[in-house]
């Protein structure tokens, strides 16, 4: 049987049709989509809109009284160091991915194919650890940071990051292992491979699917923090997007709003879409399996 | 986790293998090194702070004095007692608590929608998932601006609908002012919380209801069952681990969260919407002082451990199940 996904298989259930009519359903169903896509859309209106525009309390503020303008992106870009923090947030994700591919493929190997019954429990263990939280880390933290000479660089990112996605995607990548046949190592390694040979001409092959979710989740997870890099960064220079749109663009009681919005949904929406894309896989190793079927 | 997915090692293979020439070659030595560098990971940077976290709590340690000197509890007496404490306290309690019996509640309506088929289901699903795939900074800035207190568009609706302003329902005043008087600016804080952690709770129950075997819906409409026998019968009894899956994460997430607070009020007004996690960065970072910052913090811990006992135990029951 195929395992089910999250999304899989539509089950129609007839009798649903005769009680909740499409019109419940279409009804609920937008309802919810507008509570949860409500500060998007407004983030994008008003990503477009003139000073003159948006501040006259009388206006709609759903729609353009005044023309839309691209001035606010010009900002954005030209005037302050938005461009810096993509940039140091993708330098920052690339090396975390890179931390975490060298860290998470042997562990998980190792915890699906060599640590034999306690495997699995020493599995979960390490995906606990994705639990516990930035905030009750991050004093100390900020101190060992210190140590390595890193406060206020965004190589404390890079070095304090992988703490969470590590144990994620071991998890996540343990999952994928445990579907791979053993017979295929076995017969290269028969065929005169060691192990480590096997594992690299056999096991990470078939595994690319599994090694992209790893990159996509590294990456998602990254852009995602902002305890640590609130804590551990105080420079504009060194600053990623979450804290340097919310600590740059908002500066006392001036606000920079349309830039802020731009800001916000250039890279909401992108990291949006890569996520949902992998969801499924996200769900399995969330629910420790659980629904895997 | 079935233990049928997980191909046994074939038995008949050969036992006429050779002693492994190499160190490597053997599993016991090959397994933990392969294991070392996460490990290592883990301990120095999680397992390490989190026993410095506890040494600051018991200790004087400051930004300007960074030794770390013996007080005993003096941190954890100073800081009950302060007032902010107990509303930081309650706050923790209220927002994680409230949020998820309305997370459980919208869950399962939403899951049940969306596990129909209908036009545009992909993109409700989309736009459903969003709160919870952007990053929380900056999905909360969006928030920040629809509750502004002048140019508000949620203001300019129920003023153009004629419940704000002079003689109205909730008026006399042409602005709710929802970050700046107490009660809103929590129930603000709260409607964040639900709005961002209903997705991940979704998906969990969307995931569990796929899961239920076709079999038993089959079985159940060749008796007759209607669909609120069935829904009340069948899918809630079938789906009630997998609910206290999501409502354990969403617990998690919503109890250790200080980004939602930070960006939205900076616990304001007054601190009436400081949470444990908020204040512990205002006292720790922002203030300088380490040791009850830490100490504040700390508080999350036997919380969250007793979470994590239980997310270990439901797994290992739906597993034997």
């Amino acid at each position: 049987m195929a395992a089910p996904t999250a999304f899989g298989e539509p089950r129609f259930d007839p009798r649903f049709k005769r009680v909740g009519t499409r019109g419940v359903l279409y009804s609920v169903a937008t309802f919810f989509a507008l509570f949860a896509a409500l500060p998007f859309a407004w983030m994008l209106i008003t990503v477009f809109k003139a000073n003159t525009d948006l501040y006259k309390r009388v206006n709609n503020p759903f729609l353009y009284n005044d023309p839309p303008t691209l001035d606010n992106i010009r900002l954005l870009i030209n005037d302050t160091q938005y461009p810096t923090f993509i940039l140091n947030t993708f330098i920052v994700a690339f090396l975390v991915v890179i931390i975490t591919l060298i860290a998470v493929v042997p562990a998980a190997y190792s915890l699906t194919r060599l640590a034999g019954r306690w495997g699995e429990s020493l599995g979960i263990g390490i995906f606990l650890v994705y639990l516990v939280p930035p905030t009750l880390l991050f004093i100390p933290l900020t101190w060992v940071v210190a140590q390595f000479n890193l406060k206020n660089s965004i190589w404390s990112m890079v070095v304090v990051y992988p703490t969470f996605t590590i144990p994620f995607c071991t998890w996540l990548l343990m999952g994928f292992f445990k579907s791979i046949p053993w017979d295929i190592e076995e017969q290269a390694m028969i065929d005169g491979y060691t192990r480590l040979g096997a594992i690299w001409r056999t096991i990470l092959p078939i595994s690319i699917p599994g090694l992209l979710t790893v990159v996509v989740f590294s990456v998602a997870l990254t852009m995602h923090e902002f305890v640590y890099a609130l804590a551990f960064v105080t420079s504009s220079s060194q600053k990623t997007i979450s804290v340097g749109v919310t600590t740059e663009l908002i500066r006392g009681d001036v606000f920079f709003w349309q830039a802020l919005m731009a800001g916000a949904a250039i890279v909401a929406i992108p990291i949006a879409l890569l996520y949902n894309y992998f969801l499924d896989r996200f769900i399995a190793g969330f629910t420790l399996g659980a629904v895997k079927g | 986790m079935s233990v049928t997915g997980i191909p046994v090692r074939a038995p008949s293979l050969p036992k006429t293998k050779r002693q492994p020439r190499y160190l490597l070659e053997r599993e016991r030595v090959l397994g933990p090194l392969m294991l070392l560098p996460a490990i290592i990971y883990i301990v120095v940077l999680v397992g390490v702070p989190l026993a410095l976290a506890l040494a600051y709590s018991v200790s004087d340690v400051t930004v300007a004095d960074q030794s770390i000197d013996w007080v005993g509890l003096d941190n954890f007496r100073a800081v009950v007692k302060n007032s902010t404490f107990q509303k930081a306290l309650a706050n923790t309690f209220l927002f994680t608590i409230a949020s998820q019996v309305i997370v459980l509640v919208l869950a399962n309506i939403l899951a049940l929608v969306l596990s129909t088929d209908f036009h545009g289901k992909r993109l409700i699903r989309f736009l459903v998932l969003l709160p919870w795939t952007t990053p929380i900074a900056l999905g909360v800035i969006g928030w920040l601006w629809l509750l502004d207190s002048v140019y508000s568009p949620i203001d300019w609706t129920l003023r153009q609908i004629g419940l704000l302003g002079p003689d109205t329902l909730f008026g006399p005043a042409s602005n709710i002012y929802w970050l700046a008087k107490p009660d809103l600016a929590r129930l603000s804080v709260l409607l964040i919380h639900v709005w961002r952690t209903l997705p991940l709770a979704t998906v969990i129950l969307l995931a569990g209801l796929t899961a239920i075997p076709q079999d038993v819906k089959d079985a159940a409409n060749v008796d007759g069952a209607g669909f609120w026998r069935q829904l009340w019968f069948i899918r809630l009894p079938l789906l009630l681990p997998i609910m206290a899956v999501a409502v354990l994460y969403g617990m998690i997430f919503t109890f250790t969260d200080m980004t939602v607070v930070y960006i939205l009020t900076r616990g304001g007004p007054i601190d009436n919407t400081q949470v444990l996690a908020s204040w512990a960065f205002f006292k720790g970072v922002d203030g300088g002082d380490l040791a009850q910052g830490a100490a504040v913090a700390l508080f999350l811990f036997p919380v969250m451990a007793g979470m994590a006992v239980l997310m270990l135990r439901l797994a290992r029951r739906t597993e034997t199940s």
